[in-house]
């Protein structure tokens, strides 16, 4: 998959113009291939993507979040609703959606209660640690995360795993701009 | 009642209308072949199966029915993955069933296992792999559902053997219920409306009548909106006899081959009215210098098309029959008065158009006393000698493009060629496919050497069968589309393009394969030669057309130029030389 995932392309030569789609798809095998291949064949980059079950265990719900330079927003709409096993799919604007990312971290933790001092503005937790290492959990609105994760690289940041955003249309929010009535 | 897994799936495909399947059988698809016997569906036993991938597509293609292929897991499965993308690129109903390795040994990399859910998940419009028996008549209704409903496409079965013999209770479902495909055929009138209103105001439009206009079953439709509002009408390669090119507004092709009349009134055009078609790379040449002063009517079946190469002024997605009808029943005057008269005074245009008409016509010159032997002049004879309703199917390159120049298709369902993947090869199967889905009628393969060496085995298939196919190989000796751009892009540098008039002996391999064989080599054998083989019915003929290896295929707009760059004929080859663009 291609992608960049480790914050938001601070060496690229561009900032990603990153949209979030979120897609409802049958729980059926093969179908996390079927989205990825298409993504590859057409040229769509994948900046993150995010899948489980809803509520109902026959649907999953999939937040994609794509770097769309140089690529038609609304052709990466269209392709994906031609799959048959999604059902629908919507573009999420960031203003008009929530957003939330989970991201686990091992960190240098000589000095804990600074790492503490650090997560603890961003609602995180230390979930294990020994004298000199800690491992941290940290949920947050993805700009945020991109905050509290350079604010760790300084304790030597030794392995990092985000899982990349999911999403919500806001309760306020008006009805999608790329809704496909599928 | 109680059936195995391949009992189920004969009955499956009896019940969704099978008449003809083409296939090979082979280990794991084994449990299948046996009531195979027993099935009331004509089974055509092919000797590749990528022959019986094309064969389906052919059937598919003058039929309007889908077409059905069986093959075995492995090797089998990957033969056929040229004809699901084939099919998938233009848009061909299929239904393919591979056979697989049993459940129990997927992912073992056992004896023919190929992953082939996975290699075929990007050519095809949906694929199955059969996890259980009772599946069986709910997946077969919906493959034959998605491949023929929507924009059609190719769908795939694959059934591992040990499904096959597993015993399910029968029943076959009332319908389909897939949440996830729900496709639109109706219009949207507002779309029609501005649709109008622009077809009204155009002062020169052009009517871009592409392949799904033959799926949508709209032949009648086109000629109608075409007469009504006065409108010349080009015919895409897939859209070949659509619109007869006898017809007094039919410009014939467009795109890299096509005339030039057709070509530069698509330039020139205020207003393109496409139906069914998708702007292909083949029609636009570099599509930011591709009819730079139109306006955009698109019809697409399938939405993603909108602005995928061309932001169109009015979008319409739907049945493009549909589309059609609800245009010609918003332009036409509720006092039935003439309908140009409501429309934009395009006198100018038309005589513009019939200018280029008469300036530049397609044109070769046929040297008398016989030699050199123009394939485009065997096109002509071929197109005079044989009934007007005659099938023609042309594998791919420069046979093709002659064919496609030189024959007037004034009947819709009768040319077949690949356009999308351009897959050489693809004549002799899917000719035999035509004359399976229509026995009675005449069908003649146009082939090239380089083409015919690809599947001729089929012919054993078609000798075999008593299908009596016609071959017509233009031989120049060469893979003639890849010198004719040695020749022009390449500094006439030949690499590997030769490849011998003489061997095969292509008479000899037709007798060994049980067809009549003839040889041509001047033009006064042509018609002789033609004559001779439309009195053969009792098994193939194949006629080895020794023409001229250096005709080229003119008009040309080199790749990724514009198509105001048109090449008309040998005497504009130094200007493309100089072009010099990278051709792809």
């Amino acid at each position: 998959m291609s992608g960049q995932v480790d914050g938001a392309g601070a060496s690229s030569p561009r900032e990603p113009d990153l949209h979030i789609f979120a897609a409802i798809v049958e729980n059926k095998f093969g179908v996390l291939a079927r989205i990825a291949g298409l993504f590859s064949r057409r040229g769509f980059n994948i900046f993150s993507l995010a899948v489980a079950p809803t509520d109902d265990p026959a649907y999953s719900r999939i937040t994609i979040v794509v770097d769309v330079h140089n690529t038609d927003v609304t052709q990466i709409a269209k392709q994906l609703d031609k799959l048959i096993n999604v059902i629908n799919i919507s573009e999420l604007h960031p203003s008009d959606s929530v957003e939330r990312e989970l991201m686990l971290a091992r960190v240098g933790a000589v000095d804990l209660a600074a790492v503490v001092d650090v997560i603890s503005e961003y609602g995180g937790e230390v979930l294990d640690h020994t004298d000199d290492e800690a491992i941290v959990s940290v949920s947050a609105h993805p700009d945020r995360l991109d905050r509290c994760e350079r604010q760790l690289r300084p304790f030597g940041l030794h392995v990092l795993q985000r899982t990349g955003r999911i999403a919500l249309r806001a309760l306020d929010a008006s009805e999608p701009a790329v809704g496909m009535a599928s | 009642m109680e059936l195995t897994g391949a009992q189920a799936l004969m009955r499956s495909l009896e019940m969704s209308g099978v008449e003809v399947m083409f296939g090979l059988p082979g280990g794991a698809i084994l449990p299948v072949y046996d009531p195979v016997l027993d099935s009331p569906i004509r089974h055509v036993l092919v000797r590749h199966e990528q022959g019986a991938g094309h064969m389906a597509q052919g059937y598919a293609h003058v039929t309007g029915k889908p077409g059905v292929a069986m093959v075995t897991s492995g090797p089998a499965a990957t033969n056929i993955v040229t004809p699901l993308c084939d099919a998938f690129m233009d848009s061909i109903p299929l239904v393919v069933v591979t056979g697989q390795v049993a459940m129990s040994a997927i992912g073992s990399d056992a004896f023919q296992e190929c992953d082939t859910t996975g290699i075929t998940m990007a050519v095809t419009k949906h694929n199955y792999l059969v996890t259980d028996a009772a599946d069986i008549p709910r997946i077969v209704a919906e493959a034959f559902h998605i491949a023929t409903t929507g924009r059609p496409g190719p769908v795939l079965i694959d059934l591992p053997k040990d499904i096959s013999n597993e015993m399910m209770t029968w029943y076959w479902p009332d319908g389909v219920e897939l949440p996830g495909y729900q496709p639109r055929s109706s219009v949207d009138p507002a779309a029609i409306a501005e649709a109008a209103a622009l077809i009204r105001t155009a002062q020169r439009p052009v009517i871009y009548a592409g392949g799904g206009l033959l799926k949508a079953r709209a032949a009648e439709a086109l000629r109608e909106l075409a007469e009504m509002c006065d409108i010349h009408v080009v015919t895409t390669l897939m859209a070949r006899g659509v619109f007869p090119d006898r017809h007094p507004l039919c410009l014939g092709m467009p795109g890299m081959h096509g005339n030039y009349s057709a070509v530069t009134a698509m330039q020139q055009a205020d207003l393109l009215i496409n139906l069914g078609a998708r702007f292909d790379d083949r029609v636009t040449g570099n599509p930011a210098h591709f009819a730079p002063g139109a306006k955009v009517i698109h019809v697409d079946i399938d939405p993603a098309e909108h602005g995928k190469v061309r932001v169109p002024d009015v979008a319409i997605a739907g049945d493009a029959r549909l589309a059609v009808e609800a245009l010609i029943a918003a332009l036409r005057p509720a006092d039935g008065s003439d309908t140009t008269a409501a429309m934009a005074d395009r006198s100018a245009w038309k005589s513009t158009i019939s200018g280029w008409q008469e300036q530049y016509p397609l044109q070769y010159d046929q040297p008398s006393g016989g030699h050199p032997l123009k394939p485009q002049y065997v096109v002509e004879q071929l197109r005079d000698h044989t009934p007007d309703d005659t099938i023609v199917v042309a594998g791919v390159g420069q046979h093709q493009m002659w064919a496609s120049q030189y024959w007037k298709f004034d009947y819709p369902y009768t040319w077949v060629n690949s356009g999308g993947l351009g897959t050489m090869g693809f004549a002799v199967p899917a000719a035999i496919g035509a004359k399976v889905g229509q026995p009675d009628r005449t069908v003649w393969a146009v082939d090239g050497d380089g083409c015919f060496q690809m599947t001729a085995q089929e012919l054993i298939s078609a000798s075999a069968e008593n299908i009596p196919v016609k071959v017509a190989i233009l031989n120049n000796a060469y893979l003639g589309m890849v010198r004719q751009w040695q020749e022009l892009f390449y500094a006439e540098r030949y690499s590997e393009v030769y490849l011998s008039a003489d061997h095969p002996d292509y008479v000899g391999w037709a007798e060994a394969m049980g067809c009549a064989g003839i040889r041509v080599e001047s033009a006064e054998e042509v018609v002789p030669a033609i004559t001779k083989a439309n009195s053969i019915d009792d098994r193939p003929v194949v006629i080895d057309f020794r023409v001229d290896t250096e005709e080229k295929v003119y008009p040309m707009v080199p790749a990724g130029g514009s198509n105001d760059d048109i090449i008309l004929g040998p005497e504009g080859d130094a200007d493309a030389v100089l072009k010099g663009s990278a051709p792809s």
